[in-house]
């Protein structure tokens, strides 16, 4: 079947605003000038149109992440890598003593589709969801065109190595990838190679920081090299995270350039665990039993560094293996 | 006076981005509030590197058997050797990778980290790369290399645990 085949569940005709509703499952979708409304059978919830919409493109662009994405401290999806938990209410303390949480599971080519369905006709011409706030315009207001160049942008994910033979090309401006302004007094050299004839596809090396100075988006890890299942996942920050990530394996970040604060919290209840300072150089596991969402108050280079494995979550969830990464 | 932008607001003119080197790195830290400062295995790559002797492989990430090593590059190291891809970045100076395509190499296909080669590596030269601080290298599978740093230098390797990763946590790692 293909992505056009599955069938989406949505308003035959655009409401006041010009917007479609949605149905997914038991959950329903509606926007209007400022917020999207989400109900399910046991309550509903109301969000800004902007977070919701910055949360909505990460959670597809991701293809549901590793683990929980919280849209915020109700709404989000869990992602089991062949069907996805859509939820309301599960990781938060309140909701759950009050048994109004609610979850389904569906299949995730059904959620995928749905998703960049609202995606696309709740997105205007005027508003990036990748951008940081000082790129874009607003996403407010009544429907007026549409952004799909903006909001299906291709996920990179180098096989090997960004700029190998075949694979991930790096970014210049003349494929379409202008340095942000402020990273404009990164170095820009690339490595001196002197292959031998013949060894040409694996004397290979690029500039990582030139690649991340020139990139569109923002917290949006992308692989850059793989060992194995040892993913470089390095990402541009600015502002706020725009999901609170819940864990199902533990994931490192190294802080490349300036600084990012994490706020982490319980990953089932919301309490606060603790505060995470990261400047350049500074390395820290993110535990598989929290959840946690960065601030950046300058566009900052973040390596995300992730275990593909699909062992690790069962482990984790098992107790075979703990949520921490290292006993000292 | 800043640039007016898309958002509304004003921002400043210019912008400088920090880095972190040897000789000058700020360290963060974990601020407790209900938790283990020991689960975050907190470091800095420049704070290990400084206190590392040449081409240690201090291990700073850990996940299974994945690792990230934290290299002093200082000098010339061993010819090394791996049976799967590494990839070295450059955080720090300026490090010369030279690599060469093994005829035969010591170890099976599925061995796990990278080990040390006695002596000089048989086989033929396949180049040089000059990385500077954000340059990544290819370590292909199957080669031999050798870096070399003629200043103190730091890399960040992407690799599996082999017989030479050392595991410092408590000596690294903030711990309350």
């Amino acid at each position: 079947m293909t992505a056009t085949d599955i069938p989406v569940n949505q308003s035959t005709e655009p409401n006041a605003e010009g917007y479609h509703e949605f149905s997914l499952g038991e959950f329903h979708f509606r926007r209007d000038e400022y917020f999207a409304y989400i109900g399910w059978p046991t309550g509903n919830h109301i969000m800004s149109v902007d977070a919701f919409l910055r949360a909505l493109q990460r959670d597809v662009a991701w293809d549901f992440f590793y683990g929980i994405v919280n849209f915020d401290g109700v709404f989000g999806t869990v992602n089991h890598y062949g069907t996805v938990d859509i939820f309301a209410g599960r990781y938060n303390d309140s909701y759950r003593k009050a048994e109004l949480d609610y979850s389904e599971n569906l299949e995730t080519p059904s959620i995928r589709q749905t998703f960049k369905s609202i995606l696309s006709d709740w997105t205007n011409e005027s508003f990036d969801p990748f951008a940081s706030p000082h790129e874009t315009g607003a996403p407010f207001g009544i429907k007026s065109g549409s952004n799909d160049a903006a909001v299906t942008r291709r996920r990179v994910a180098a096989k090997r190595i960004v700029s190998a033979p075949g694979d991930e090309e790096i970014r210049t401006d003349e494929n379409g990838f202008p340095i942000n302004r402020m990273f404009l007094d990164v170095d820009q050299s690339e490595p001196v190679i002197e292959a031998e004839p013949g060894f040409e596809s694996e004397v290979v090396a690029f500039n990582l920081f030139a690649y991340l100075s020139r990139s569109d988006v923002t917290w949006n890890p992308s692989v850059v090299s793989a060992c194995k299942d040892s993913l470089f996942c390095p990402t541009t920050e600015e502002y706020i995270l725009p999901i609170i990530h819940g864990n199902d394996r533990v994931e490192w970040f190294v802080q490349l350039s300036d600084e990012i604060t994490w706020e982490v919290e319980d990953r089932d209840t919301g309490a606060v665990r603790s505060r995470v300072l990261m400047k350049a150089g500074d390395v820290a596991a993110m535990p598989a039993d929290i959840r946690h969402q960065g601030y950046s108050p300058k566009r900052s280079m973040l390596l995300v560094w992730e275990n593909n494995s699909s062992k690790v979550p069962e482990l984790i969830a098992s107790g075979q293996a703990p949520t921490y990464p290292v006993e000292f | 006076m800043g640039n007016p932008v898309r958002g509304g607001g004003v921002e400043r003119s210019a912008y400088t981005t920090v880095f972190g080197s040897l000789d000058h790195f700020d360290k963060g830290a974990v601020e407790l509030i209900n938790d283990d400062a020991r689960h975050y295995a907190f470091s800095n790559v420049f704070d290990v590197a400084s206190k590392s002797k040449p081409w240690e492989k201090v291990a700073v990430a850990k996940n299974f058997e994945y690792v990230l090593e934290a290299i002093r590059a200082e000098g010339q190291s061993a010819w090394r050797t791996a049976a799967h891809d590494e990839f070295a970045l450059c955080m720090d100076g300026t490090v010369t990778v030279e690599l060469v395509k093994l005829e035969t190499s010591p170890l099976p296909a599925d061995a796990e980290g990278s080990i040390a080669l006695e002596g000089e590596p048989t086989g033929a030269r396949m180049g040089v790369i000059q990385l500077t601080r954000g340059h990544q290298a290819l370590l292909p599978a199957g080669a031999a290399y050798r870096f070399t740093a003629s200043s103190p230098s730091v890399l960040l390797q992407q690799t599996i645990t082999g017989p030479d990763t050392q595991q410092r946590w408590a000596e690294i790692c903030q711990t309350n």
